[in-house]
C-alpha cells in the first residue's frame, strides 16, 4: 500500500513550502507524516527489542505465550550483571576505549598535517596528494585484512592492541583529511598573510591561527573517527585470538555465543551496553555528525 | 581576533634558531607534515595492498612461507562452486540491498526535506541504526530472526494469524539471502536518506517556482528538476554504497556465518573462512583479489554512469 502512495508523496516533498491551498492536514498526514512513522518504527525497533530483552528474565524470554513479548512484566538487571562479573567485559570496553582513542589521536594528529599541507603549503602536486589519500579510502578493509594479517604478525603486533591503533588510520586518516582539507579552504588566507607579515613561522600559524579556527572540523573528524573504530569488526576479528584483549563487537560475537542455546538475553544487554557510548556521544554532538557526513559527501 | 595573539609571535622573530628556520623552510615543512599520514598508508595500505596480490600467486598458509604458483589460485576457484555462490551472491546482495536503501532513502530524503516540528531531533534519531555497531544490531537481527522466538513470526502468527507456522527465516538459502539484505537495506537507509537530504536542500526553492508557473506538475518536477540536480551527489553516495555492501562482511559474519549449507557467503566472509580460519593465506588472498575487478567495473558504472548526465544538463536530459 505504502508504495502507490510513493510516487504522490515524492512529489509532494517537492512543493517545498507547505503553503499550497490543496495541502490540507488530512493529505499531509497521509503523505508525510505516515510514511515518516513507519520509516521510525522500523528503524527504531531493533534498538527497542534489544533494550528489552536485556532486561527481561529468561522465563519471559521464552514464553510469548503467557507473557506479551512486546513488554516486561518483571524486568531484571540478572544479565547485565552476569556480564559485569561473570565475563571479562568491562576488559572489552576498556580496550575497546583505548584502541578507539588511541587511534583517533594517531589519525587526527596525522591528517591535520597532511591536510594543512594540501591545502596551506600548496606545492606542485598537492592535488595530486589530496586524490591520492582520497582514493585510499576508497579500498575496502575486505581486501586487505589477509595481507595485513601478515604484516601485523611480521611487526610482532599480532594479537596486540597497538595493532589495531596503528590499522584503523587506514580508513580514519583518508576521511579525516578530506574533512579537514574542507575546513581549512574555509579560512580565510588573508588571515594567514597577516600573521606571515608579523613574522610569524609557519608552524606558529598553524598553531595559533588555523587549528584553533578549524576546531568544528577537528570536533567532527575526532568524533568521526572515534565512532568508526569502535565500531571496526574485520581487523579485530582478524589480529586479535587471546579472549582478553579482543573488543567489545568481536568479543559479544566470538566469546558470548556459545553453545547450542544462545544467552539472548546477556547478548543483548552486550550489544546495548557496547552500543551506548557511542550512541551518547553521537548524541552530544548530532550537529556534528551530520555536517561531517554530508560534508564529506560534498567534498 | 588572531591580532590579539600576535606579540609572542614577533618575539620568536626576533630571535631565530636555526632549528626554527628549518622547521619554516618550505619544503622541509612540506615533507614532515606529510610523512606521518603517508608514512601510515604506504605501511598499512599500500604495502599490504601489493602484498595481497601478490599472496594470491602464492601458496602461502598460515606460518609456511610460500612459492609463486602462478594462476593456480584463480583456476582452483574458477572451478570452485563455492566461489561461483559467492559471487552470485554477492552481485543480487549488492544489487537488491543498493536498490533498496536507495529507493527507500531517497523517499525519506524527501519526506525529511519538508517542515514539521521536531524535525532535527528526528533526524538524529534516524542516523542511530548507522552509528551503533554493525555487529551489534546484526546481532539483534539474529535475534529477531530466530526460528523459535521471532518476533516477527509471533506478529504474523500470533497477532495477525496472517500464517499458521513461525516463519524459517535463516534455516533455508533464499529466507537467508533476503533475510540478510533486509538487514543491510535497514543499515544503509540512514546514511542514503541524510546524504541525499544534504543534496535536497541545496536545489534552489526558485527554480520549482519557476515550473510551477509553468504549470509542471509534482511529478514533472520530482522527474525534470530533483531528479537531475541530485545526480552529481547520488553518483557519489552510489558508488560508496555499492562498494561498501560488495566487499560487506559483519551482517554476514555475525547472523549466518555464510551458512546455511553455505548459502549466504559473500567473497569477504568466503575470504575470511578460507584465507584467516582456515589457513590457506595464499586462497583467501585470491578471493579477496578477486572483488577487485567487480569493484572497479562497479565503480566506473555508477560513478560515469550518472555522472556523464551531469556534463549533459542544460541539454536533454531524457
Amino acid at each position: 500500500m505504502t508504495d502507490t502512495v510513493a510516487q504522490p508523496a515524492v512529489a509532494d516533498a517537492k512543493a517545498a513550502p507547505d503553503t499550497m491551498a490543496w495541502d490540507s492536514g488530512l493529505r499531509r498526514l497521509m503523505m508525510i507524516y505516515l510514511p515518516l512513522g513507519c520509516f521510525v518504527l522500523i528503524l527504531l525497533f531493533p534498538f527497542y527489542w534489544m533494550a528489552i530483552t536485556s532486561f527481561k528474565p529468561n522465563a519471559e524470554l521464552m514464553n510469548y505465550k503467557e507473557h506479551n513479548p512486546f513488554w516486561i512484566s518483571s524486568p531484571t538487571l540478572a544479565h547485565i550483571k552476569h556480564l559485569l562479573f561473570n565475563t571479562s567485559y568491562p576488559r572489552w570496553l576498556w580496550t575497546t576505549m583505548t584502541v578507539a582513542i588511541g587511534s583517533t589521536t594517531l589519525s587526527l594528529i596525522a591528517s591535520t598535517l597532511a591536510a594543512y599541507a594540501i591545502e596551506r603549503l600548496r606545492f606542485r602536486g598537492s592535488p595530486y596528494v589530496g586524490l591520492g589519500i582520497y582514493l585510499a579510502y576508497l579500498v575496502p578493509p575486505s581486501i586487505l585484512f589477509i595481507p595485513l594479517a601478515t604484516v601485523v604478525v611480521q611487526f610482532g603486533l599480532f594479537d596486540s592492541p597497538m595493532a589495531l591503533i596503528l590499522v584503523y588510520p587506514t580508513f580514519l586518516v583518508p576521511f579525516c583529511t578530506w574533512l579537514l582539507i574542507g575546513y581549512f579552504k574555509s579560512i580565510p588566507y588573508e588571515l594567514e598573510e597577516c600573521a606571515l607579515v608579523d613574522g610569524a613561522t609557519r608552524l606558529q600559524i598553524l598553531r595559533r591561527i588555523t587549528l584553533p579556527l578549524a576546531v568544528p572540523g577537528l570536533i567532527s573528524a575526532g568524533i568521526f573517527s572515534f565512532t568508526l573504530s569502535w565500531n571496526e569488526f574485520i581487523y579485530a576479528l582478524a589480529f586479535i585470538q587471546s579472549g582478553a584483549n579482543k573488543t567489545v563487537p568481536v568479543a559479544i560475537l566470538t566469546e558470548l555465543v556459545t553453545g547450542d542455546v544462545y544467552q539472548w538475553g546477556a547478548l543483548m544487554a552486550g550489544s546495548l551496553l557496547g552500543s551506548l557510548p557511542v550512541a551518547i556521544f553521537y548524541s552530544l554532538f548530532v550537529d556534528y555528525y551530520v555536517s561531517s557526513l554530508t560534508g564529506a559527501v560534498k567534498e | 581576533m588572531s591580532v590579539t595573539t600576535l606579540p609572542p609571535l614577533a618575539l620568536a622573530h626576533r630571535q631565530p634558531n636555526w632549528l626554527v628556520r628549518l622547521f619554516d623552510y618550505k619544503p622541509f615543512l612540506i615533507v614532515m607534515c606529510l610523512a606521518p599520514a603517508i608514512g601510515l598508508l604506504a605501511v598499512f595500505l599500500t604495502y599490504p595492498l601489493g602484498l595481497g596480490i601478490w599472496l594470491a600467486f602464492t601458496d602461502t598458509t598460515i606460518g609456511r612461507k610460500g612459492v609463486y604458483v602462478g594462476l593456480e589460485n584463480f583456476q582452483y576457484l574458477l572451478t570452485d562452486s563455492l566461489w561461483w555462490n559467492a559471487v552470485f551472491y554477492s552481485v543480487v546482495y549488492t544489487g537488491i540491498a543498493t536498490f533498496g536503501k536507495f529507493a527507500l532513502g531517497f523517499w525519506l530524503a524527501l519526506l525529511l526535506n519538508n517542515h514539521f516540528p521536531f524535525k532535527s531531533l528526528l533526524r538524529a534519531i534516524i542516523l542511530l541504526p548507522w552509528i551503533v555497531p554493525t555487529v551489534l544490531s546484526a546481532l539483534a537481527f539474529w535475534w529477531i530472526y530466530d526460528p523459535q522466538f521471532s518476533i516477527i513470526s509471533y506478529l504474523l502468527v500470533d497477532v495477525l494469524h496472517w500464517r499458521t507456522t513461525n516463519v524459517d527465516f535463516l534455516g533455508s538459502p533464499w529466507p537467508a539471502r533476503f533475510s540478510l539484505i533486509a538487514a543491510n537495506i535497514w543499515r544503509g537507509i540512514p546514511f542514503v536518506a541524510i546524504s541525499l537530504l544534504a543534496g535536497l536542500q541545496t536545489i534552489s526553492p526558485s527554480l520549482y517556482e519557476a515550473a510551477m508557473l509553468d504549470g509542471a506538475s509534482a511529478w514533472q518536477r520530482f522527474r525534470y528538476i530533483t531528479f537531475p540536480m541530485m545526480m552529481p551527489i547520488l553518483a557519489i553516495v552510489m558508488t560508496f554504497s555499492i562498494i561498501f555492501t560488495f566487499t560487506d562482511f559483519q551482517l554476514v559474519y555475525a547472523i549466518t556465518r555464510g551458512g546455511p549449507g553455505n548459502s549466504t557467503h559473500l567473497l569477504a566472509t568466503l575470504a575470511f573462512q578460507r584465507g584467516i580460519a582456515g589457513g590457506e593465506l595464499g586462497e583467501g588472498a585470491a578471493i579477496a583479489v578477486s572483488m577487485i575487478p567487480f569493484l572497479v567495473f562497479a565503480t566506473v558504472f555508477s560513478y560515469f554512469g550518472l555522472a556523464r548526465r551531469k556534463w549533459q544538463q542544460g541539454e536533454s536530459n531524457d
